[in-house]
């Protein structure tokens, strides 16, 4: 399935930078970059749910905050994109 | 089930790939050009020269990830492999039957009844669906003498004898797959198999998909626990993956060979992708690769049920399936080794 992963991280201090830092790090390991702090990852329920714990170890609940949108199997209609830096297609061909 | 997963293949020459994080990242010049995460991949394939850096290789090997080196021509090179896993029991199981003429010949025979099987069906398919383009009569001699073939296959608990049945139903199926190209003619024609070189188009497309086929099936066994490199039809050779060619007899012609003809057949190729060596090797340019990759990967992602489990499953994970009867075979818990029987 695809879930979509936004996070706002408190970056006005020093540790929150860190965090800011450990959190795009942990989502681009399952996925995706797709904007600045907009990443698409492609898992099936067991890694979305080691994820998700990962990266709410990572923030802190006081100042900074995730959102999860859990777009399942069928996404590929559900997502359009227009502009630059288009995203690649994790499920289709992968040939460079 | 287990969910089919990606196969990058990378044919940039210079490419290097590396590890990230979770990712395997593809970089040419310093410049990074991809990076995907290992968890949606169950294969990489490379036909460059650069390389891959041991913590990748290292990363594949731990999760399964079978990672492969081709030529810049599609010949398979090298493959990494990590601590051997598996079953130990198993293997030696496997190691017993392949020691013992009689027990190899029980399975392989199996084998080659499924592949006379579907390479009688993809040529009945063949006067089913194009009556008109297609000599029926001539197909249907040959379709009649695999029939008699598979009698006789059936009882043969004799290697040489298997052999033999093998070798000749492969002449006849050869004498008349010509006749399933039915576009492009004048540049598509198919007079027998020519190998390391392939001496034209049909061939050097055919032995490109045989190397993606082998490659498919050798991972496969591998996630089972199987070796694929102790073989029961194939006796064993030091670097030869016998089991891997044991088990490819029956998937060759609705895998490989049916996926050749659509190339042909829909147009998605033609022969200007292709160019010929001083030594007469007929060769693939790079565009005409990546087509061939893309419909491979295309193909995988289609959906069947498999004629044995009754479930449904990507044609990708059949080699998989395959692999998995096979263990359950040696391991007791089949009387037979079913074999691929696609109709």
């Amino acid at each position: 399935m695809l879930v979509l992963i936004t996070y706002d991280v408190n970056t006005t201090t020093s540790a929150g930078r860190k965090r800011l830092a450990k959190v795009s790090k942990k989502c681009l390991d399952y996925g995706q970059r797709v904007q600045n702090s907009v990443f698409e990852c492609i898992v099936d329920s067991t890694q979305f749910r080691r994820l998700k714990y990962e990266l709410e170890e990572l923030i802190d609940e006081e100042t900074d905050s995730l959102r999860f949108y859990n777009l399942g199997d069928k996404y590929k209609s559900k997502v359009e994109h227009v502009g630059a830096k288009g995203s690649y297609d994790m499920e289709g061909p992968l040939i460079l | 089930m287990k969910k089919l997963l990606n196969t990058l293949f990378v044919t940039i020459p210079d490419a290097y790939l590396s590890l990230d994080g979770e990712n395997i990242v593809v970089k040419s010049e310093e410049e990074t050009l991809a990076r995907y995460p290992l968890h949606n991949l169950e294969a990489v394939c490379t036909f460059g020269y650069a390389g891959v850096s041991p913590a990748l290789m290292g990363a594949c090997a731990t999760r399964n990830i079978a990672l492969t080196f081709m030529t810049r021509n599609g010949r398979f090179l090298a493959r990494v492999i990590g601590e051997d896993r598996g079953n130990v029991v198993l293997r030696k199981e496997q190691y017993r039957i392949s020691d013992d003429e009689r027990r190899s010949a029980l399975v392989a025979r199996n084998m080659i009844l499924g592949k006379i099987f579907n390479s009688k069906w993809i040529l009945e398919r063949a006067t089913r669906d194009y009556p008109l383009r297609v000599d029926v009569d001539r197909i249907k001699r040959v379709t009649a003498s695999l029939s008699d073939a598979m009698k006789l296959v059936r009882n043969v608990e004799d290697l040489e004898v298997l052999r033999g049945l093998e070798g000749t139903s492969a002449v006849q199926y050869n004498s008349v797959f010509d006749d399933l190209i039915l576009q492009q003619k004048e540049h598509f024609s198919f007079n027998g198999r020519s190998k390391r070189p392939p001496l034209d188009h049909v061939n050097a497309l055919l032995s490109f998909a045989y190397t993606l086929l082998a490659t498919d099936v050798k991972a496969a066994l591998e996630a089972v626990g199987l070796d694929a490199y102790v073989g029961f039809l194939h006796r064993d050779r030091p670097g030869r993956a016998s089991l891997a060619l044991d088990m490819m007899e029956e998937l060759r012609g609705v895998y490989a060979d049916r996926m050749v003809l659509s190339l042909i057949n829909k147009k998605i190729i033609n022969h200007k992708g292709f160019y010929m060596k001083e030594n007469g090797a007929v060769l693939m340019d790079d565009e005409t690769r990546k087509q061939v990759l893309k419909a491979w990967q295309e193909r995988k992602q289609e959906k069947i049920i498999h004629p044995f489990l009754h479930e449904k499953i990507s044609w990708g994970l059949v080699p998989y399936a395959q692999a998995l009867l096979l263990a359950r075979y040696i391991r007791g818990d089949l009387d037979e080794y079913p074999p691929f029987l696609w109709k």
